[in-house]
C-alpha cells in the first residue's frame, strides 16, 4: 500500500495557503528548553526512589572467583548489593542475533556478569542505595576476587588458531562473515590499465551525548506494572525487550520518553545495564535510578567503526572505473549488542562500497570479530563512513595515478541523474539521485577552480592546503528489511493521531521520538500546514508508549520520511471529518470548503464562514443542532511503512578545505561545503543543523576521536580531556546547499537527512589532507589524522 | 562520579589557613579556584579529608607594581591577568599565556595560585613564571619563604611547598626596554594542555639576543629551561648556529610518551617551536622555514 490516496481536492501540502513546509519556524520546544524547563531522566525524582551504581570489572576478561559485600552493605544509606547471579532470577539473558544476518552468532549475555567478564567496564555487581554518591562509597568497599584471563584485543590476529576463543560453545571468534561477488571483477581489473590498493584504518570511536544514558524504573507490584522513564530512541522496542525479559506482558510495561540529550544511534539499543535497573526495581519494589557518568559512557556506550578495510580499484586511463573490491574486518567486543546486533555495520560496508558509481563489477568481504573490548554497534551513520572513505580514498587514489583531477573523474563515474531507477552492484534499489546536479551545485559553491588556483599560488609560498571532494549515498526510511525481517520486534511503521479539543487546538500523538533533532517541530508543521491550524496551536506528544500510536521511533533518518508522512495521511483525514462537519452546518459541500487560519473558509474567495474553534465548541457540547445522522470524528489516525522501497537512498556529495602545517602536523580546517539531497525539506533550519551536526561528528573522526585501547584491553582514555571531541574552535564554516528529489512513494515527499553529514565529513577531510600532502608523496589511509600520523607520514619523526 | 565525604573549612585568615594546614598535614588541600581540584576530587584520584577554603582572603589577590617588581596575589583569577593594563604592559608573556590557559569558563574561576601550587607539567604558567624569573612565595608558620621559579617545581604536581605552607603571590622582574617575549603550544583543541609549548623571554639588541631564557612544558616532569639559549646569546644567528642550538635542544630535552605524542616527536616540535620563538624574536621569517629542524 503506498499512501497516495486519491483526493477530490487535489490537495498537496507543498502548496497550500499558510504552508509550513519548507519553512524555517523555530522548534516550538526551544522556550521550554532555553528556560531549563525540560525533563531529562537525571532531573526525575520519585518517591522512595534509590540509585544504583554498577562496579565494573577493571579487568577486560577474568573469571570472577568471589564478590564480598558485606562491609558495603553495612554502610549507612546501602539498600542493596545485588550480583549477576541473584539477578538472573528476575531477569532471562539474551543473544544479539538477526536471522537475516545469515550465520550471525553470539553467546548469551547477561544484565550482570554471572562468573566471567568479557570487557573493561562489564558489571559485576549493583550497589544500590540512597544517594548515588553513597552508592560510589559502598561500591569501594565490595571485595572482588578475579582471576584475570588472556584477552583478545586485536582483530586482526582474532581468528588465528592460537588465539583463545571467547565463547567455548561458539566454536571460534567469527561472529558473521559476508561475502558478494557482482559482475566480473577479475576480468575488470585484467582490462584496467591502472590497479591500486590500499588499507583503510579507522579509530573506534563513539557517540558522546551531552547527557548520558538514564534510567528510572518503577515496578508497582499494585497494578502490576512497570514503567521506564529513560532516554531512548525506540520506547516500544525498549518496551518488548523488557516484557520479554522479565517475564511480563508487553501491556504491563510503560516507556516515558522526556527530554533527552543527544542520541546519535547510542540509545537505539539495550544496555544490560539498563536491563539490569529494569530487574532491579522488581527485585526491591521501589523506583531505581541509574543515570551513567561519563566514564562510564565511555566503556560501556557502544563504540563504532573500529574496521580496517583492505580497498582495490581499477581504473582505465579515461578515467572509467572497472571495478571495487574490498576485504574488511571488524572488531565488535565480546557480545553482539542486543536488539539490532553488531554485523549491521560491516554488513552495510559491504553494501555501500561504490554504490555511487555505475561499475557493475564489484567483490567484497566483511568479517565480523569478537574481542574483550566494550561492545560495537549503530551509531550515527552506521558504515557510510567507513564505505565512503574507502570508496572515495580508492577513486582519489585512481585519479592521482592517472593523473585525472578529481572532480573529473567523479562526473564520468557516478550515475546518471537520469538513469533511474536503477541498483547497485549489492543489490541497493534507487529511486532517484541526483549525483550530478549535486557535484555542479558543490563546484559552483566552492568555486572550484579558484580554489585550485589559491592552492597553486599557496604552495609557492610553502603553504600547503588542499581539496577534497567525497560524494555519498546514504540508507534513509527503512522499512522491515532493516530489523524486521529478521525476527527482530522493532517497528518500521509509525503513527500519528490528531484530534481537536474543544477550543480547535491540536493534540497530536505520534510514534516517533525527539532527542533534539527536531520530530516535534517538523510533526506540528505538517499537521497545521495540512490542517490549517497555526503550528502554534499544535500540540505534539512523543515517547509514551500509553500515550502514542505504536511505531519505531527516531532512528536510522527515518522520522520525517516515514512519521511526517504518518502524520500528513492522519491530519487530512481529519482535515477531511472536519470539512464534512463544517458543511453539514453550513449547509454546504465539503468541496466548496478549505480551512485556513484556523478558521473554516470558501474555497473560491476564502470568506471565513466558521471559526474551526466555534466548530469545536458545537461539535462537542451542542451536537444535538447538528442535522440528524451526523457523527462528527475530530480525531483521525494513520500509520505508514514504505513498502515500495526497502530504504529511501539519499545522496550528496561535500568538500574540504583544509591546510597542513608540514613541520607540526597539524591540520587546520578552512571551509566544508555540502550538498545533499534529501527530498522535500520540511524545515530548512533543522534539515542544516542536522547536516551540520553530522559533519562536525565526522570531523571529529577524521582528526581527533579515538577509544584508545592498550593491548590489555584497556581503555585508556575515558574521559573528556583525552578522548578530543570537535569542539567549535576547531569547526570550520560549514556550507549547505540542498538538490531536492522527492521519493514518489510517500505524498509528503521527504527522506532522511539526520546521517548524511556524518557519511562524507571524515573521507573529504581525508581526500583535502592527501591533496595537501601530494607534493611530498605521502598518501594516508588512517583515521583519526593526528600530528603524530601525519608527521610520521611525512618522515619527519 | 561523586567526590568522597571530606571535611570543609573556610580559612579566615592567612594565618588561620597554615594552621589549618599544620594540623592536618597532608590529609588537607587547599581550595583555591578547584580547577583541576574538584575533578581530581569527582573522580576519586585523590580524597583529601580536609578541604580549606582559601576564596575568602581578599588580601591574597589582587595585582601590584612596586618599583621593578610585579606582584600578582595567588588568589588573582586567569581572568583577571587576562585583563590587566599592568600586566600586559610589565609582563605581557603572561598575557598572552593565559589566553591558551583552558576556557572562559575556567579562567574565570581558576587562579594563578592554584595552577602554580598545581604544577602540572603541561601547564602555561609554571613554565612562563619560569622564563621570567619569578619569585614564589609562600608563608608558614615560621613565615615568608621566597622560592626561585626555577627551584620551585620539582616534579609532576610536586612544588618546594611543604604541607603547612601556602603559596601567598609570585613577583616578576618587569619588562625592560628591549625586552621581548614569545609564547607558543601545539594543542590538538583550544584550550587542550599543549603537547609541547614554550614560554620565552629574551631581551634583543638589535640583531642580536643578549638574552634569553626558554621555559618548555610539556617534555618533563616540570618546566624545561632549556640551555640550548646559551648558543643563541650575542652571536649573529645564522641557520646554522640556529641549528646548533636545535641540536643542543634535542640532546637535553628528555620528553615522555603518551597517547598524543611520541619521544621523538615531542622533540621535533620543541625544535620547531624554538625556530618559530628565534624568527619571530628577531623579526626574521626565514629563520623559521624547514631546514633547521
Amino acid at each position: 500500500m503506498t499512501s497516495t490516496t486519491t483526493n477530490p481536492e487535489t490537495l498537496s501540502v507543498l502548496d497550500r495557503p499558510n504552508s509550513y513546509i519548507g519553512k524555517t519556524v523555530p522548534r516550538p520546544n526551544l522556550d521550554r528548553l532555553t528556560q531549563g524547563r525540560g525533563l531529562y531522566v537525571s532531573d526525575m525524582e520519585l518517591p522512595r526512589m534509590a540509585h544504583v551504581v554498577y562496579l565494573r570489572s577493571p579487568y577486560a576478561h577474568a573469571k570472577i572467583i568471589g564478590i564480598d559485600a558485606a562491609a558495603a552493605k553495612q554502610l549507612p544509606g546501602v539498600i542493596a548489593v545485588v550480583t549477576g547471579p541473584e539477578l538472573a532470577a528476575v531477569i532471562t539473558p539474551w543473544v544479539g542475533v538477526l536471522t537475516h544476518l545469515k550465520g550471525l552468532k553470539s553467546a548469551p549475555q547477561s544484565a550482570i556478569a554471572i562468573d566471567r567478564v568479557c570487557w573493561q567496564g562489564e558489571a559485576v555487581a549493583a550497589i544500590v542505595a540512597t544517594s548515588r554518591a553513597v552508592a560510589e562509597d559502598a561500591a569501594e568497599l565490595v571485595a572482588v576476587d578475579y582471576e584475570e584471563l588472556d584477552a583478545v584485543t586485536d582483530m586482526r590476529t582474532a581468528l588465528d588458531p592460537q588465539t583463545p576463543v571467547i565463547h567455548a560453545s561458539l566454536g571460534d571468534n567469527l561472529a558473521f562473515e559476508r561475502s558478494l561477488d557482482a559482475g566480473t571483477v577479475d576480468a575488470a581489473f585484467a582490462e584496467s590499465d591502472a590497479v591500486v590498493e590500499a588499507e583503510f584504518v579507522f579509530g573506534r570511536h563513539t557517540g558522546v551525548t551531552l547527557e548520558p544514558r538514564a534510567v528510572v524504573a518503577d515496578w508497582n507490584p499494585g497494578d502490576s506494572r512497570l514503567t521506564i522513564y529513560q532516554g531512548t530512541q525506540a520506547p516500544h522496542m525498549v518496551q518488548n525487550i523488557a516484557a520479554l525479559h522479565l517475564g511480563l506482558e508487553e501491556s504491563q510495561i510503560r516507556v516515558v520518553c522526556k527530554d533527552v540529550g543527544g542520541s546519535f544511534g547510542i540509545k537505539v539499543h539495550v544496555y544490560a545495564d539498563e536491563m539490569a535497573t529494569y530487574a532491579l526495581t522488581k527485585l526491591l519494589r521501589r523506583p531505581i535510578k541509574y543515570v551513567a557518568d561519563r566514564i562510564e559512557s565511555f566503556n560501556t556506550d557502544i563504540h563504532a567503526r573500529d574496521h580496517r578495510c583492505k580497498g582495490k580499484i581499477g581504473v582505465k586511463r579515461d578515467g572509467t572505473i572497472m571495478a571495487f573490491e574490498i576485504d574488511d574486518i571488524t572488531g565488535i567486543g565480546p557480545y553482539s549488542m542486543y536488539p539490532r546486533t553488531s554485523a549491521i555495520e560491516a554488513n552495510q560496508v559491504v553494501n555501500l562500497v561504490g554504490g555511487q558509481y555505475t561499475t557493475k563489477n564489484y567483490r567484497a568481504r566483511t568479517r565480523v570479530v569478537f574481542q574483550n573490548k566494550n561492545v560495537m554497534c549503530q551509531y550515527r551513520g552506521v558504515g557510510h563512513p567507513i564505505a565512503c572513505s574507502v570508496t572515495e580514498g580508492l577513486v582519489d587514489l585512481a585519479a592521482m595515478k592517472i593523473d585525472m583531477d578529481p572532480v573529473e573523474i567523479r562526473r564520468r563515474n557516478l550515475i546518471a541523474d537520469d538513469a533511474y531507477p536503477c541498483a547497485s552492484p549489492s543489490g541497493l534499489k534507487f529511486e532517484l539521485l541526483s549525483h550530478h546536479a549535486s557535484m555542479d551545485k558543490l563546484i559552483g559553491m566552492m568555486n572550484y577552480d579558484a580554489l585550485r588556483a589559491e592552492q597553486a599560488a599557496l604552495r609557492k609560498k610553502n603553504i600547503h592546503r588542499g581539496i577534497g571532494i567525497a560524494s555519498f549515498i546514504e540508507v534513509t526510511n527503512p522499512s522491515a528489511a532493516f530489523y524486521g525481517v529478521g525476527g527482530a520486534k522493532i517497528s518500521s511503521q509509525d503513527g500519528v493521531a490528531v484530534r481537536l479539543d474543544a477550543q480547535g487546538s491540536v493534540i497530536c500523538q505520534t510514534s516517533i521520538t525527539e532527542q533534539g533533532q527536531g520530530s516535534e517541530s517538523l510533526t506540528a508543521q505538517i499537521v497545521g500546514s495540512v490542517l490549517g491550524v497555526s503550528m502554534g496551536k499544535v500540540r505534539v506528544i512523543l515517547g509514551d508508549t500509553d500515550n502514542t500510536p505504536y511505531g519505531g521511533g527516531t532512528w536510522a533518518s527515518r522520522g520525517a520520511g516515514i512519521g511526517g508522512e504518518a502524520a500528513l495521511q492522519a491530519a487530512k483525514v481529519l482535515r477531511r471529518n472536519v470539512l464534512d462537519v463544517a458543511a453539514a452546518i453550513l449547509q454546504a459541500s465539503p468541496a466548496e470548503l478549505d480551512i485556513v487560519n484556523n478558521a473554516i473558509v470558501n474555497l473560491d474567495d476564502g470568506a471565513v464562514r466558521i471559526e474551526l474553534r466555534e466548530l469545536c465548541r458545537i461539535v462537542y457540547f451542542r451536537p444535538d443542532t447538528l442535522p440528524p445522522g451526523i457523527q462528527p470524528e475530530l480525531m483521525a489516525t494513520r500509520h505508514f511503512v514504505p513498502r515500495e522501497y526497502p530504504f529511501a537512498f539519499t545522496n550528496g556529495v561535500q568538500a574540504a578545505w583544509v591546510e597542513v602545517d608540514t613541520d607540526t602536523g597539524f591540520v587546520k580546517l578552512l571551509r566544508h561545503w555540502v550538498v545533499e539531497d534529501c527530498g522535500t525539506i520540511i524545515n530548512p533550519q533543522l534539515v542544516d543543523e542536522q547536516i551540520r551536526g553530522g559533519v562536525v561528528q565526522g570531523l571529529g573522526a577524521a582528526l581527533f576521536e579515538k577509544c584508545i585501547y592498550d593491548e590489555r584491553g584497556q581503555l585508556t582514555n575515558a574521559n573528556m580531556a583525552d578522548y578530543l571531541v570537535p569542539m567549535s574552535g576547531e569547526m570550520p564554516d560549514i556550507d549547505i546547499g540542498h538538490v531536492v528529489s522527492p521519493t514518489f512513494e510517500t505524498e509528503l515527499g521527504a527522506k532522511g537527512a539526520g546521517e548524511a553529514g556524518t557519511a562524507g565529513a571524515a573521507a573529504a577531510v581525508s581526500n583535502a589532507v592527501n591533496d595537501a600532502l601530494k607534493p611530498f608523496g605521502a598518501f594516508i589511509t588512517e583515521i583519526p589524522l593526528t600530528p603524530q600520523v601525519i608527521l610520521s607520514a611525512l618522515g619527519r619523526i | 562520579m561523586k567526590a568522597s565525604a571530606f571535611s570543609y573549612a573556610r580559612a579566615t585568615s592567612v594565618v588561620n589557613a597554615i594552621e589549618l594546614l599544620a594540623e592536618h598535614g597532608d590529609r588537607a588541600k587547599v581550595l583555591s579556584g578547584g580547577q583541576s581540584l574538584m575533578p581530581a576530587m569527582n573522580l576519586r584520584l585523590i580524597s583529601p579529608e580536609l578541604i580549606v577554603d582559601i576564596g575568602d582572603l581578599t588580601e591574597l589577590r589582587g595585582i601590584a607594581v612596586t618599583g621593578d617588581r610585579l606582584r600578582i596575589g595567588a588568589l588573582t583569577r586567569h581572568v583577571d591577568l587576562l585583563n590587566s593594563a599592568d600586566v600586559a604592559k610589565h609582563a605581557p608573556l603572561i598575557s598572552e599565556a593565559i589566553t591558551h590557559v583552558a576556557h572562559a569558563a575556567i579562567r574565570n574561576r581558576g587562579t594563578i595560585g592554584g595552577s602554580l601550587a598545581h604544577a602540572d607539567p603541561a601547564a602555561e604558567l609554571p613554565a612562563s613564571m619560569v622564563a621570567l624569573k619569578a619569585t614564589i612565595i609562600v608563608e608558614g608558620p615560621a613565615g615568608e619563604r621566597q622560592i626561585a621559579a626555577e627551584d620551585f617545581f620539582t616534579g609532576i604536581y610536586e612544588t618546594a611547598l611543604e604541607v603547612d605552607e601556602l603559596l601567598v603571590a609570585v613577583e616578576v622582574p618587569v619588562a625592560q626596554r628591549n625586552s621581548a617575549h614569545y609564547f607558543s603550544e601545539f594543542a590538538r583543541r583550544h584550550g587542550d594542555y599543549g603537547i609541547v609549548g614554550l614560554a620565552a623571554q629574551a631581551v634583543v639588541d638589535g640583531d642580536i639576543l643578549t638574552d634569553l631564557r626558554l621555559a618548555y612544558f610539556s617534555v618533563g616532569d616540570r618546566p624545561v629551561l632549556a640551555m640550548a639559549a646559551t648558543k643563541l646569546l650575542n652571536v649573529a644567528v645564522t641557520p646554522a648556529v640556529l641549528l646548533e642550538a636545535s641540536e643542543t635542544l634535542g640532546e637535553e630535552l628528555d620528553p615522555q610518551e603518551d597517547q598524543q605524542a611520541s619521544v621523538s616527536m615531542r622533540r621535533h616540535l620543541a625544535k620547531v617551536l624554538l625556530a618559530r620563538c628565534v624568527a619571530t624574536l628577531l623579526g626574521r621569517p626565514e629563520l623559521s622555514a624547514g631546514e633547521v629542524l
